[in-house]
């Protein structure tokens, strides 16, 4: 497993609340394991789904951060338009030839303001890397929906003592999640040009704990095509996440300038439907 | 990119948002496909008072397709509307090529049918 502990490492990259970090941390993490983790990926959450259905024939939308774009498919009487900052994951949203889709970072949205129905985005705020970051891609989703228009933002939650990783309250709240990348999934011999966990040590992130061994459990049971669980020389690719403590979901769309409608928690993350104020 | 998505993308850049200017964006050196989609009468007919026309109007010219009315269609739609309407939001896509700015004139790539829209750092 990936010795994620050792703090010596000088490479030059930016520290937490930055994009110089999230690029490394987040973005070309995404890049490299998009196959492997589009493949864990194609179960839609219930309430997810639901809010989708409900949207009325004709209502267009973003699923801003779409990732492999598996929320695409769920109702075909809308449109959507999905980004990820990821183009190998936008290329297998693409490639499902439904709706449309696009490469975009959630701070920067190709949108104009207030014209959409709905938004969502699902397992994606978490990644910014600092508060105002957060509030900031809240914000700029919130900006792109007109006066009814509703979005559902789903994060990860700190209390999950009840799943593999067992975390809970009083944990630290940013850590880095790995991603076991299996052989199968790495196009070039020694993997991506990512940097690569178990080759290389890596700088945790300050006040941050990071993870070892039970690598993808956010990932969902693989289907049957899924790769074998062991496969030799595996690649470590470390993710981070700012684990959401209950209320503060909330806290941060109040500080977009967003008003909560509904919000829950459902298998290990908070959600929040919300809109413009 | 389809079509029906121009009519929800402008600038990335934060200044170009309030610009009329930036909306909406413009193609150059673009080329189309088609592809044959099942027709959802209520989808069209429902996304109608939701189409800026305008810019629709613009957009279409643009590329080629001339015979939109200026104005947007009142009332029942014909279905020959409903048909050339499926066929140019949905049916139709940009499939390489470029879009840009008329406010600052940045240029965002259009590859194998998906736009590009990160920044340079200069930009963000």
């Amino acid at each position: 497993m990936a010795d994620t502990t050792n703090l010596n490492d000088d490479s030059a990259q930016g520290p937490l609340g930055t994009e110089t970090y999230e690029a490394e941390h987040v973005h070309q993490v995404y890049q490299e394991i998009a196959p492997h983790f589009s493949a864990t990926r194609f179960k839609p959450w219930p309430i997810v789904e639901k809010f989708l259905k409900e949207m009325p024939t004709g209502s267009i939308g973003l699923d801003v951060g779409c990732g492999n774009g598996k929320y695409l498919t769920v109702n075909p009487n809308i449109y959507m338009i999905g980004s990820d900052r990821s183009s190998n994951l936008v290329q297998i949203a693409y490639d499902r030839k439904i709706h449309d889709s696009c490469v975009a970072d959630g701070l920067s949205l190709p949108h104009p303001d207030g014209k959409l129905d709905f938004a969502i985005s699902i397992a994606v705020i978490h990644h910014f890397s600092s508060p105002e970051r957060r509030a900031e891609a809240i914000k700029a989703i919130l900006a792109t929906l007109n006066k009814q228009g509703r979005a559902l933002i789903y994060v990860w939650a700190l209390e999950q003592k009840n799943s593999r990783r067992g975390w809970d309250e009083g944990h630290n709240q940013d850590v880095w999640v790995p991603w076991v990348l299996s052989k199968q999934y790495t196009s070039k011999p020694n993997g991506g040009k990512g940097k690569k966990g178990n080759e290389q040590a890596e700088q945790a992130p300050k006040d941050a704990s990071a993870q070892q061994g039970l690598a993808n459990d956010d990932a969902e049971t693989p289907n049957t095509e899924e790769a074998p669980k062991e496969a030799p020389k595996e690649v470590v690719y470390q993710r981070y996440y700012h684990l959401y403590r209950k209320g503060e979901l909330e806290t941060d769309i109040a500080a977009a300038g967003g008003v909560v409608l509904e919000s829950g928690y459902e298998k290990d993350n908070w959600w929040a439907i919300c809109g413009p104020k | 990119m389809k079509i029906l998505t121009t009519n929800y993308i402008t600038c990335a850049v934060k200044a170009c948002k309030t610009s009329s200017n930036a909306f909406p964006l413009q193609f150059r050196d673009a080329e189309l496909v088609q592809e044959e989609l099942e027709l959802n009468e209520e989808f069209i007919k429902n996304i109608l008072p939701r189409i800026e026309w305008p810019a629709l109007v613009q957009t279409a010219a643009s590329l080629g397709f001339t015979t939109l009315p200026s104005t947007k269609p009142e009332g029942d739609l014909d279905e020959q509307m409903i048909k050339d309407l499926h066929t140019l939001l949905v049916e139709t896509q940009v499939i390489s090529g470029k879009l840009v700015c008329g406010n600052c004139q940045h240029e965002y790539n259009i590859h194998q049918g998906i736009a590009n829209f990160l920044l340079p750092n200069h930009l963000v």
